[in-house]
């Protein structure tokens, strides 16, 4: 690619990336009552991915972050407020509200030598810019011959919880995590919320995140020192023995909770926190089940021809005599996101039905 | 515009004047040999030719210097030969051989060259748009005084990309040549059948740029309008809008019946063939005579000859590898999955 001619990239890109830590395999700590131990501070996902953006525009002049509303409004989630104020408007950026040309233009300066982060709104507005996604960013290479690559990094928030219905509410990545050519992740921790993004900026290639919108205000400690994290693997939150049930972002924690219910009868369930979507870390999973022996899937995309059935595909694939059980899945209810509580929750996956489906696969539903 | 040669007594514009003849021949001839291989079944897929409307590729590129960016459409075999790219490369591309501009991965539709920063081969009608936006928001954050010229069809008018991106970058005053190839049609669609204003300038002056509208069948008024153009974006006045009207002579691709128009009005814009016009106004000037055309039809068939020899001489590639090129690094395709 065209190299920068006034700007100076940071010595760590030309560098190859420095090997990042192993991830942490504890169980989510629980928000702490009081102050936050030494060389511990206690943040919001929401400010940790602020940090991130910070560390990655105080590191790199080629990082610009561009977006409806990211600038004087402070962000729709509140994401990159003061950042307007600290980096100035050329590199955060406000958009009109034209998806498909401000994603678009991300993909060309990042064939102009940038490093752009573009935030979509929500990822219901991330199919106005599919053509850019999909056609574009995901092909550029290919179609090339290998000369264009696209270091583009897309942030969206996903997912339900919050009333917003059915134009506001849906997860999408995996759709997405369909599309050769782009990484999918979907930080569901403090620790991946400030350390994907630096890892995907350093990407050659386009990488979208997904952000949970229900994730924004969760609150935990997080190391004062808390940098970069891999994005190419899976991570164990709870090791266990009798079942492993697998999952992503917002339905994480709705996982290890229904581990622990598991846990007081007697079932010690295993959770994997995929992370990164695409590529699928196929390795960590079949590793998990081949221990267990029962797998259940919890994605809060809608059921048919989702992210958990690929998933399934892949455990029958590679450890189908391993199996004790049908491979499960809890997922969202096959409907445009309903507005009221109720009927929104009876929507979307979460621990009760977790864990019936975790107890069905070891015949303990009775 | 004017085009007069008459007025034109500069040398400096006589010797560009003979080099667009020249221009407009290598491409002419270059995609009538292009439609030969296509019957020959040499090369596959769709192949959309620019017969007819050489005279934009060659009036705009020449405006452009080294390190200005070019985003084109499928119909881009000229502005690919005339922004630099080797016809070797070009025609090994079209054969799908591993020694084209592309790696053969792209075919005629998506030819890239990122050292002469043609960046596509774009085959989503108003795609391109916005990444031609981006290429201009990258220099004009590094305060690089350079000019990214972006083409596309009347029938992106009708494209959403092309409402947005025409308002971001006169919204951030991006340095981009807009140019409009109004060929009339969009695929098979009658442009008066598809937009309720036909004025296409008006539409791009009214989001606040200066918008021309050029006889894109006369290659010295779209040299001079895009050599005025390209000054004032790179002086940093923003994006500029050229509509430049032309004429496609062949169907919009091999498969085209061209049951939506007249044999007729086919025959009525031939009559105007840039490369006819250009060269009875240098006969009548005196600049080229028999002699010197026919060294440029020599010239031009030479290169042609072999462009075809390489191309009939490359390789495919490897079916092992297949998976490269879907992300940076080495071919691997279990790791991306």
């Amino acid at each position: 690619m065209t190299s920068s001619a006034s700007l100076s990239a940071p010595t760590t890109s030309a560098a190859p990336a420095a090997p990042l830590g192993p991830l942490s395999s504890a169980p989510l700590a629980p928000p702490s009552a009081g102050a936050a131990p030494p060389g511990v501070v206690r943040t919001t996902y929401r400010n940790a991915i602020r940090e991130a953006i910070r560390a990655a525009m105080l590191a790199d002049e080629r990082v610009f972050l561009m977006g409806e509303d990211v600038g004087r409004y402070g962000g729709c989630y509140a994401v990159s407020k003061g950042l307007l104020e600290e980096f100035g408007p050329e590199r955060i950026r406000d958009t009109p509200l034209s998806e498909s040309a401000f994603v678009g233009a991300g993909i060309g300066a990042a064939l102009g030598g940038m490093r752009p982060i573009v935030e979509v709104m929500t990822c219901n507005f991330s199919l106005l810019a599919l053509d850019q996604i999909m056609n574009n960013a995901a092909a550029l290479l290919h179609m090339s011959g290998g000369q264009c690559n696209v270091p583009l990094v897309i942030r969206m928030a996903t997912g339900a919880g919050r009333q917003v219905a059915a134009q506001h509410s849906h997860s999408l990545e995996g759709w997405y995590a369909h599309i050769p050519g782009i990484r999918i992740l979907a930080p569901a921790t403090i620790e991946d919320a400030r350390g994907m993004l630096g890892t995907a900026l350093r990407d050659s290639d386009p990488v979208l995140i997904f952000e949970h919108a229900t994730l924004y205000s969760l609150e935990g400690d997080l190391a004062a020192d808390a940098g970069e994290v891999p994005i190419d693997r899976a991570a164990v939150r709870r090791p266990g023995s009798r079942v492993s049930l697998i999952t992503y972002g917002g339905t994480l924690r709705k996982t290890l909770q229904a581990a622990e219910q598991l846990a007081t009868s007697g079932i010690d369930a295993e959770v994997i926190d995929l992370r990164t979507l695409r590529p699928l870390d196929t390795p960590t999973i079949l590793e998990s089940v081949r221990k267990t022996h029962r797998a259940v899937i919890v994605d809060e995309g809608w059921r048919s021809g989702s992210l958990s059935a690929e998933i399934s595909a892949r455990i029958t694939e590679g450890v189908f005599y391993e199996l004790d059980a049908p491979v499960a899945r809890v997922c969202s209810a096959e409907v445009p996101m309903p507005y009221p509580r109720h009927l929104e929750e009876a929507a979307l996956p979460q621990a009760e039905a977790i864990v019936a489906a975790a107890r069905a696969t070891i015949g303990a539903d009775g | 515009m004017s085009g007069d040669t008459q007025q034109r007594a500069d040398g400096a514009d006589r010797v560009r004047d003979v080099a667009l003849l020249r221009a407009m021949l290598r491409v002419r001839r270059f995609e009538e040999r292009c439609a030969e291989l296509y019957q020959q079944e040499k090369i596959r897929g769709f192949l959309h030719l620019y017969i007819g409307e050489e005279a934009v590729a060659a009036g705009v590129l020449q405006a452009l210097g080294a390190e200005d960016a070019v985003v084109a459409t499928y119909r881009e075999h000229g502005h690919a030969l005339l922004r630099g790219v080797s016809a070797r490369a070009i025609m090994a591309e079209m054969y799908g051989k591993q020694e084209g501009c592309s790696r053969g991965r792209g075919g005629s539709m998506h030819l890239f060259d990122v050292a002469t920063r043609f960046y596509g081969g774009n085959a989503i009608v108003g795609g391109g748009l916005p990444i031609a936006a981006g290429l201009a928001l990258a220099d004009a954050l590094q305060r690089r005084p350079r000019v990214t010229a972006c083409f596309f069809g009347d029938g992106a008018v009708a494209e959403g990309e092309f409402h947005e991106t025409l308002n971001l970058a006169a919204l951030w005053r991006l340095p981009v040549l807009f140019c409009c190839e109004n060929n009339l049609y969009a695929m098979g669609t009658a442009l008066a059948r598809a937009q309720a204003q036909t004025n296409l300038a008006i539409k791009a002056a009214a989001y606040g740029m200066p918008a021309w509208t050029v006889d894109g069948m006369d290659v010295i008024a779209v040299a001079d309008a895009a050599t005025r153009a390209v000054a004032a974006v790179r002086a940093g006045a923003g994006p500029f809008f050229l509509e430049l009207r032309t004429y496609r002579f062949r169907p919009h691709s091999m498969f085209d019946p061209e049951l939506y128009r007249a044999k007729a009005e086919v025959e009525e814009w031939k009559q105007r063939d840039p490369i006819a016009a250009l060269t009875a106004r240098l006969r009548g000037a005196g600049l080229v005579d028999d002699a010197a055309l026919a060294a440029i039809e020599r010239d031009a068939q030479a290169e042609i000859d072999d462009a075809v020899a390489f191309a009939e001489a490359g390789s495919w590639e490897p079916v092992a590898e297949l998976t490269r090129f879907v992300y940076s690094g080495p071919a691997s395709a279990g790791a991306h999955t």
